[in-house]
């Protein structure tokens, strides 16, 4: 009896397969990261201007930040099936990912707001300026220059956490690439393209922030 | 005209403001004098409804300040205040730091804004530095630049909370000078110092305060000249020595 393996050589149907993983990665990244982003700004406005709201929100944002990515979105995907809510694994890593990040992002557009010193929001209310008026004119820019690097910091780690959507079966960059792994036992060349593609997204983010950062500062 | 009747006012348990009667008269510069802790620089951010009040009342031109239904933007306009420090916005440059309230509260144009602006800049001296961030001018052209900004309100009333305290030595004269500048146009000025020379020099009316509460006001030849107040005497003699 004669065994016949699967073909082990690369096609360029692989390279196809890479390339989409490698979309559906930046997909995420973009869309988890936009949707966090705005949700955290909110979160992080309302919790720096309510007690209230900062005491209710506190559980939620303690948990989401405490417990690993990996466990949140195989927790989620579990209670998601055992509800018997079919979600796609797409939207399912959305839902986490931007939870995730909508939280991080809260602490530090929090962080920001309460770092402005209160001298200049004294100063802009003194000119008659209205609350809002102040916020978006004195406030939001002034935290921006404290925050946008912290935030850049977190958009790279929300793009290298995407690789843990793999374990809900979303077949994204990383998955794809150990889907080819096992067939084609080429583990050391994929890993150090899928890294290298990971840097490429990456690196020109955190230089264009670094480009940002010196234009705030002059 | 100011009228600050009896007013109390209370961080948390600690009384700052223990009954204050004072009135501004049009055209006059006040000084407002006391050691730190006094009460001079909270009864400032009283008049223009910075800080809330527990007791009394301030009145703006007929306006009661802390009342519900006062709009406290618009009297806001008619009131400029210049803080001791961090008064420009470090995210602008000069001519936007001016411009801004023009623009956001007083809703004049882009090119009525930048020819106020630019009018109020000159006369404070800044007519070469529109265009240059906060962090490029000095202290006193800092100072400068928040007198400016006030004024391009068009306020009637000026209150300067001890505007050269924070600056170096050198730089005080310029915004002293500044402030005399306004003096002689007839602008009403409330002013709180511990520039006795200044007070003597420009001031028309001096209030002394002590823990709270106003223990001497008058003309400045008599509370200056001849305090009748032990505690204004002795303040004074401690400034004559240092």
């Amino acid at each position: 009896m004669q065994f016949i393996l699967a073909d082990q050589g690369f096609h360029w149907s692989d390279a196809q397969f890479l390339l989409i993983g490698a979309l559906h990665t930046l997909l995420v990244s973009v869309l988890a990261g936009g949707i966090g982003t705005c949700g955290g700004i909110v979160l992080g406005w309302l919790r720096h201007v309510s007690t209230g709201i900062r005491v209710v929100t506190t559980p939620y944002v303690d948990i989401t930040r405490s417990i690993p990515l990996l466990i949140q979105l195989i927790l989620v995907n579990s209670a998601l099936s055992m509800s018997g809510n079919a979600f796609s694994t797409f939207w399912l890593s959305i839902i986490v990912l931007s939870s995730s990040m909508t939280v991080v992002t809260s602490e530090v557009v929090r962080g920001s707001l309460g770092s402005v010193p209160y001298a200049y929001i004294r100063a802009a209310r003194s000119l008659g300026m209205g609350y809002f008026q102040t916020l978006f004119h004195i406030s939001a820019p002034l935290a921006l220059r404290t925050g946008l690097s912290a935030w850049i910091g977190l958009l790279l780690g929300l793009t290298r956490d995407t690789a843990l959507v793999s374990v809900v079966g979303y077949v994204e960059f990383m998955k794809s690439a150990q889907i080819l792994i096992s067939r084609t036992n080429e583990t050391l060349p994929l890993l150090l393209g899928v890294g290298l593609f990971y840097f490429v997204i990456c690196y020109p983010v955190s230089r264009y922030s670094a480009h940002l950062q010196r234009g705030i500062a002059s | 005209m100011i009228e600050i009747r009896s007013v109390h006012k209370k961080f948390g348990e600690v009384e700052i403001l223990k009954g204050i009667d004072l009135d501004v008269k049009k055209g006059e510069l006040l000084c407002l004098l006391g050691a730190s802790g006094s009460g001079k620089s909270t009864l400032l951010q009283c008049i223009n409804g910075l800080e809330p009040i527990q007791g009394g009342s301030i009145t703006v031109d007929g306006v009661n300040v802390h009342a519900k239904d006062t709009n406290l933007n618009r009297l806001r306009q008619k009131l400029g205040i210049v803080f001791q420090q961090y008064n420009a916005f470090p995210h602008l440059t000069a001519l936007e730091n001016v411009t801004l309230a023009l623009r956001l509260v007083a809703k004049r144009s882009r090119s009525d804004a930048r020819a106020i602006a630019k009018k109020h800049l000159e006369h404070v001296g800044l007519g070469d530095k529109v265009d240059l961030l906060p962090t490029r001018l000095s202290g006193g052209q800092q100072q400068r630049l928040a007198i400016a900004r006030a004024l391009a309100m068009e306020p009637a009333y000026m209150l300067f909370d001890e505007v050269t305290s924070a600056l170096d030595p050198e730089l005080v004269g310029e915004v002293l000078d500044t402030m005399r500048l306004l003096k002689s146009e007839g602008m009403t000025m409330v002013v709180v110092t511990h520039d006795i020379s200044f007070a003597r020099q420009s001031g028309d009316r001096v209030a002394f305060l002590h823990s709270g509460r106003v223990c001497e006001v008058g003309t400045v030849a008599e509370v200056l000249g001849s305090p009748r107040d032990e505690r204004t005497q002795r303040f004074l003699q401690r400034d004559s020595r240092a």
